[in-house]
């Protein structure tokens, strides 16, 4: 069992919703990014997605881009992102942390390497945007191997004949992307998102939680309602480029967290 | 036949979209089902001999082909060694060989049933050529092109516009070939249903890489006929410039198997394949990665990070090389070298001078090539370059290079 399975349970047992928060490691530095990450917890976090910067964010938008190009400017790499992590891990052993990136700086570091870097820094999933099920034999199934939950991404054009497929090794929950579109885009609206929820609970028991374009408390609300939680990745990467300090950043979080448990 | 098979370099990609390790379908899960439809699509369109009837009816009477196979008398002279003819795709419509490709595509986009395309364009030859097709089919066409593309490459951006493509200059990352890529893909992940993307090299997630060097590989089958015609014989060594590589990967395909035939492949080598990245040799000064969802040889730092290339030519100025030759470059059936933009300079003007061929800068990489070689091969060795495009769109650029004053357009 996984930190995200205790979570889960733990979250079931409460007949709460989860709340899932994105940040780019390293953004707008090193030292900022490390006080928003141990915050989070405490502004309501449930999961953290810990962004590891890439040059090449094709499925993102400009805000997590942007916040890309400020991480590595200011010298971060995937070490610093585990050893972020590491830090992390020394006052806090239950908050799940997802890694959320691209394939080519895990590829770089060398697979097996980095699932054993990634375990000894206290990382319990992987979101691997550009690894569809059709190349499971890069990662997926020996992050699967090495005790760590590689979550996939289901999108409105994962249809019928292709769900099975895409939560066939799909582990920890699985991560709706409500619009077809890059992150930071319009929101889906709720009465579209709870049908395709549904569609995807039919055919799996792992929790299904809905992500892209959700900026609000009440949006929050709204999408955990219809689902077993919300993510908010853009909208508090903005506060971060807005110059926010970590105690604001971690205020707006508290608003969209709450807003998600109202759920 | 299995043996064939078992010798046969033309075979790939595997079922996975693989060229030995290289390829794949590295992309996210909201553009999975596209590709798998587009490879369906394909797979059909290739043993449809009604597919293959517009497109041989298009490349005669729109594209012009087949391009002349001309033998470079002055300039073989000038060189003292090896014959040298070449592969004249720059005659083409639009000036340059990428408008095979388009064709290939746009009449499939149409089979499928989009509306609307999308492309990304570098040095603007590929921008211009999807721009050109759209309009003879009355499609909707949109060009993403780098800003720091639009600034030097001012004549196909307006050229594209009097086409009637909407060019969308890009300032993500840093404004450049693989950032229009990047906005190309954030399109089509954005406007799945009614749009197709016509991607201009052999990379990204399969099929395309097989498919626009299916595309492109009429380059190299009418050059062997051609050559066969002049000749009697296959070439010894055919050579083509390198940035994603869909000229060379068209010319050197049908001549994989004959293996008496050297394969040379030409980077951008900038200001010298040097620890500083100025260049863009990704085979030479690269290593394998994953980017644009494929596979490859990248130029990448320690991190993993893609680095930005340089070249003179905006149409080589790529940090990574289509899969097929990566693969290629592993098992040493091709060779791979890289020319500098100093090299490429001198190449322009040695064909201005002795054949009264305004080349584009692209193919001056091959042509340096040539240069270098050439003379201290035998007479009776025979050097097929691809001339892939014109050099109209480059004159500002080598204007400057050479220190002449131009005033207007750059």
């Amino acid at each position: 069992m996984t930190r995200i399975d205790a979570k889960f349970a733990a979250l079931n047992a409460e007949g709460r919703k989860a709340f899932v928060a994105y940040v780019m490691a390293g953004d707008p530095d090193y030292a900022t990014s490390l006080e928003i990450i141990k915050g989070l917890p405490g502004a309501g976090v449930d999961i953290i997605e810990l962004g590891q910067p890439f040059t090449d964010p094709m499925a993102d938008g400009p805000t997590i881009q942007l916040a890309g190009q400020r991480a590595l400017a200011g010298g971060q790499t995937l070490k610093k992102t585990l050893a972020m992590a590491r830090a992390f891990r020394e006052e806090d052993d239950t908050t799940p942390i997802v890694l959320m990136g691209y394939y080519n700086p895990i590829y770089n570091h060398g697979v097996d390497r980095f699932l054993k870097d990634a375990r000894a820094a206290g990382i319990d999933g992987l979101i691997v945007v550009d690894l569809p099920p059709e190349e499971d034999s890069e990662l997926c199934i020996p992050a699967q191997a090495a005790g760590l939950n590689f979550i996939r991404l289901a999108t409105p054009t994962t249809d019928e004949k292709r769900l099975p497929k895409v939560l066939t090794n799909t582990s920890g929950f699985v991560y709706y992307v409500s619009i077809t579109g890059i992150t930071g885009a319009a929101a889906a609206e709720a009465a579209d998102v709870g049908p395709e929820v549904a569609r995807i609970k039919a055919q799996t028991d792992l929790p299904v939680i809905v992500g892209f374009g959700i900026r609000t408390p009440e949006r929050s609300e709204v999408i955990a309602r219809v689902a077993d939680g919300a993510v908010v990745g853009s909208a508090i990467v903005g506060e971060i480029a807005a110059g926010r300090s970590p105690a604001e950043v971690l205020d707006f979080v508290r608003g969209l967290a709450e807003g998600a448990h109202r759920a | 036949m299995a043996d064939d098979l078992v010798n046969s370099y033309r075979t790939g990609p595997d079922e996975q979209g693989r060229f030995g390790i290289f390829g794949g379908r590295f992309v996210s899960e909201t553009l999975m089902p596209l590709i798998l439809e587009l490879e369906e699509q394909y797979e059909r369109a290739k043993t449809d001999d009604s597919f293959w009837a517009e497109m041989n009816f298009l490349w005669k009477h729109y594209v012009g082909r087949p391009s002349p196979l001309y033998f470079a008398e002055r300039l073989t002279d000038r060189l003292g060694g090896a014959k040298v003819y070449m592969k004249r795709d720059e005659l083409n419509h639009t000036g340059a060989h990428k408008i095979n490709n388009v064709l290939g595509q746009i009449i499939l986009a149409r089979r499928m049933g989009k509306s609307r395309i999308i492309a990304e364009t570098g040095a603007g030859q590929h921008g211009v050529a999807t721009a050109t097709v759209c309009a003879k089919f009355g499609l909707k066409c949109v060009v993403y092109m780098g800003a720091h593309d639009v600034e030097r490459q001012k004549p196909n951006v307006f050229r594209m516009r009097l086409l009637g493509a909407e060019v969308i200059p890009v300032t993500s990352g840093r404004g450049t070939l693989k950032d229009a890529m990047n906005d190309a893909l954030r399109d089509w992940v954005t406007n799945v249903r009614d749009t197709f993307y016509c991607i201009g090299t052999v990379a990204g997630p399969h099929p395309y890489p097989a498919m626009v060097r299916d595309f492109q590989a009429i380059i190299g089958k009418e050059a062997k006929e051609q050559m066969l015609e002049a000749e009697g014989r296959l070439p010894d060594t055919i050579i083509a410039a390198i940035g994603g590589g869909s000229n060379a990967m068209g010319l050197f395909y049908p001549f994989l198997d004959d293996k008496d035939v050297n394969i040379i492949g030409v980077e951008a080598g900038g200001k010298g394949v040097n620890a500083k990245m100025e260049h863009c040799a990704s085979l030479t000064g690269g290593r394998p990665g994953v980017l644009h969802g494929n596979r490859t040889y990248l130029l990448q730092d320690d991190d993993g990070q893609i680095l930005e290339g340089y070249s003179i030519s905006a149409g080589l100025d790529y940090p990574g090389i289509g899969p097929e030759h990566s693969w290629l470059h592993e098992i040493g059936r091709a060779k791979y070298v890289s020319i500098t933009d100093k090299e490429a300079l001198a190449a322009f003007t040695l064909s201005c001078e002795t054949e009264g061929i305004i080349p584009a800068l692209e193919p001056c990489h091959a042509l340096a090539h040539v240069a270098k070689i050439a003379p201290d091969l035998p007479a009776d060795h025979i050097i097929c370059m691809n001339m892939c495009g014109r050099g109209d769109k480059d004159i500002f650029t080598v204007a400057r290079a050479l220190g002449f004053e131009m005033g207007e357009g750059d």
